[in-house]
């Protein structure tokens, strides 16, 4: 792990001495690109307001990016749960969206369209 | 440990799992027309066979899968509590749902499926275990609640739970992933061991809030209940009874575990976010359950109000508070059953009726179900002598032992403003002009239900209470 580390620092200033722009992608990266993702996710569920086909995806872009966060941590641990741990979230995602979209189904059966602005028969 | 030793500690789920697959495929073999009570009464025998194991096995901890199940006194506490509660609530579907939506083979199923990964759930001691048992029972209760897929209602209320549900996953998971990166394991002692604190990794404690986050969804605790009242109200009254009951107790002992089993050290960092949670869930349901005039609604508002009083014991943190955490929990799954088993039993011509106002004067048409009812909504209010006094007392007085007074003062003062809309139904009940009459026909095994619920909340929680005390204390001592 040191010696592939000290590796790719070593090709990085290579690079930067001939003037190719270089950079070590660290764990930080990783992270913020799932932090990013999961924040897009995320809005995406409350910002939408047309349809919920919008929302399922939402919440798949948010588990995914749970699972960049996991690998990251995994490979920067060097240990193999965090891995273990993507797969089930990759299985749960399937059987959830395949529930989802069953309940989506049911739904558009009884009304006839998907827009979460109409979701609205229970109100205080 | 071996494999067979492994398998035998989660022998009631497995026992579950493989009678649950009997009975889907017995049912599908029936085709559509199986629509006897067959299944349903199998599927009790199953969940009261699973409390017998669960009994036999005393509270002998274990650890099963390399750790990833614990079984001790807590979770056989609970599982019994899961196991009973499931079982009544498809005793009251059976003879709820005359006409048929709720009479399909795989309703009962679902919930022994349900009741399965709750179970799993009070038994997880590592974060891959917690996540996919939860998901277990999850993705059952979003079928449930969109079971009669021929209204518009419950799709609807099926549609809500799952997305705020995947929401709330979504959440829990993400602090999962970063509670495991910054500790280093998904297994709660490891993580326990590495949490002392603030000092230890910010990181830690920011997967810490997340996670808390997302258990606050599944218990349903402000200001991440809003789905409650509308799944309430949408899902079909079986399904909600069974919503109110189960997963309430077995999301609040996974909350405990995962609290108090991978962050003991840290219970400086968690205990102002559980204080503040369980404020705010006492106040919201204390508060917008006045304006109500749906039972089911208002029963809604009164269980996010309960988990916040359930939250009280919790942010003590204490043995005390876990130990009072899971009496408030018993006395509130009783409660619940019976009174849900009284909603179930307002019946008129056409259909069943869910505003309050129909129990209009229920006690000159029907004083049996009056005095039920009354009783159960002033054990809800937490007059003593009732069961529901006692469960907040245990927990207020877990508050005060560790010094949050205040906690318990405000906790006081909201159930009083609680008990004026729990009184107020009690008043219309009594002293209002009465509305016709509720239909008898069909009701005997609810009416049961309700008045063994009654009965366990008045004269007979005076006799069980030293019981059931010991039982959770021993069941919480083996937390810490």
């Amino acid at each position: 792990m040191d010696l592939r580390l000290a590796a790719a620092r070593h090709a990085a200033s290579a690079g930067r001495a001939k003037g190719i722009y270089a950079m070590d992608i660290g764990l930080g990266h990783y992270l913020s690109v799932g932090a990013i993702l999961f924040a897009v996710g995320m809005a995406g569920i409350f910002l939408n307001r047309k349809n919920v086909i919008v929302i399922l995806m939402s919440i798949e872009l948010m588990l995914l990016s749970v699972n960049i966060n996991f690998v990251a941590f995994s490979q920067f641990l060097g240990d193999l749960t965090g891995q273990v741990f993507a797969f089930m979230v990759l299985t749960v995602a399937a059987a959830e969206a395949a529930i989802g979209l069953a309940i989506l189904v049911a739904y558009f059966r009884n009304r006839g369209d998907i827009s979460v602005d109409d979701a609205n028969l229970m109100k205080n | 440990m071996t494999l067979l030793a492994d398998l035998g500690a989660l022998l009631p789920e497995i026992a579950l799992v493989i009678g649950a697959v009997a009975l889907l495929t017995y049912g599908v073999f029936q085709g559509e027309e199986s629509r006897d009570d067959l299944v349903s009464i199998l599927c009790v025998g199953l969940l009261l066979g699973a409390v017998a194991l669960v009994a036999s096995t005393g509270g002998a901890a274990a650890a099963a899968f390399d750790g990833a199940f614990r079984i001790d006194a807590f979770s056989q506490f609970s599982k019994a509590i899961i196991f009973g509660a499931a079982a009544f609530a498809i005793l009251m579907s059976a003879d709820a749902s005359p006409t048929g939506a709720l009479k399909r083979f795989e309703y009962p199923v679902l919930i022994v499926l349900a009741s399965v990964g709750m179970s799993l759930m009070v038994s997880a001691n590592d974060l891959i275990a917690l996540y996919m048992s939860i998901e277990t029972q999850s993705l059952a209760l979003y079928v449930l609640a969109a079971f009669n897929r021929d209204s518009r209602r419950s799709t609807e209320a099926g549609l809500k739970y799952f997305v705020l549900g995947a929401l709330s996953s979504g959440l829990l998971l993400y602090g999962a992933s970063l509670v495991y990166g910054f500790a280093g394991s998904t297994s709660f002692p490891a993580i326990a061991a590495v949490a002392t604190g603030p000092a230890a990794s910010p990181g830690l404690v920011v997967g810490l809030v997340f996670v808390i986050c997302g258990l606050a969804f599944k218990v349903s605790a402000a200001p991440f209940h809003m789905w409650t009242p509308d799944v309430y109200e949408g899902a079909p009254t079986p399904v909600t009874a069974f919503f109110a009951a189960a997963p309430k107790v077995a999301a609040m002992a996974l909350f405990a575990r995962a609290l108090v089993g991978a962050f003991p050290e840290a219970v400086a960092d968690w205990r102002p976010v559980i204080a503040m949670i369980a404020v705010a869930s006492m106040a919201v349901g204390s508060v917008s359950a006045i304006v109500q005039t749906n039972i089911k609604r208002l029963l809604a508002y009164s269980s996010i109000g309960h988990m916040g009083f359930a939250l009280v014991g919790l942010a003590a943190g204490t043995e005390d508070g876990v130990a009072g955490v899971l009496i408030y929990m018993s006395i509130y799954v009783v409660m619940t059953v019976g009174s849900f088993a009284c909603v179930l039993m307002m019946r008129r011509q056409g259909g069943r009726t869910e505003n309050i106002s129909d129990l209009s004067g229920l006690a000159t048409t029907d004083k049996g179900l009056a005095l039920i009812l009354g009783v159960l909504l002033f054990s809800l209010a937490g007059v003593p002598p009732t069961g529901g006094f006692f469960g907040k007392l245990f927990v207020f007085a877990a508050a005060v032992e560790t010094g949050m007074i205040w906690l318990a003062v405000v906790g006081v003062l909201m159930s009083a403003i609680a008990a004026f809309y729990y009184l107020r139904i009690v008043k219309i009940i009594w002293f209002d002009d009465a509305a016709p009459a509720f239909l008898r026909e069909g009701g005997a095994r609810l009416g049961l239900i309700a008045s063994l619920a009654a009965a366990l909340m008045l004269p007979g929680l005076l006799f069980l209470i030293a019981p059931l005390q010991a039982a959770a204390n021993t069941a919480a001592a083996s937390l810490f």
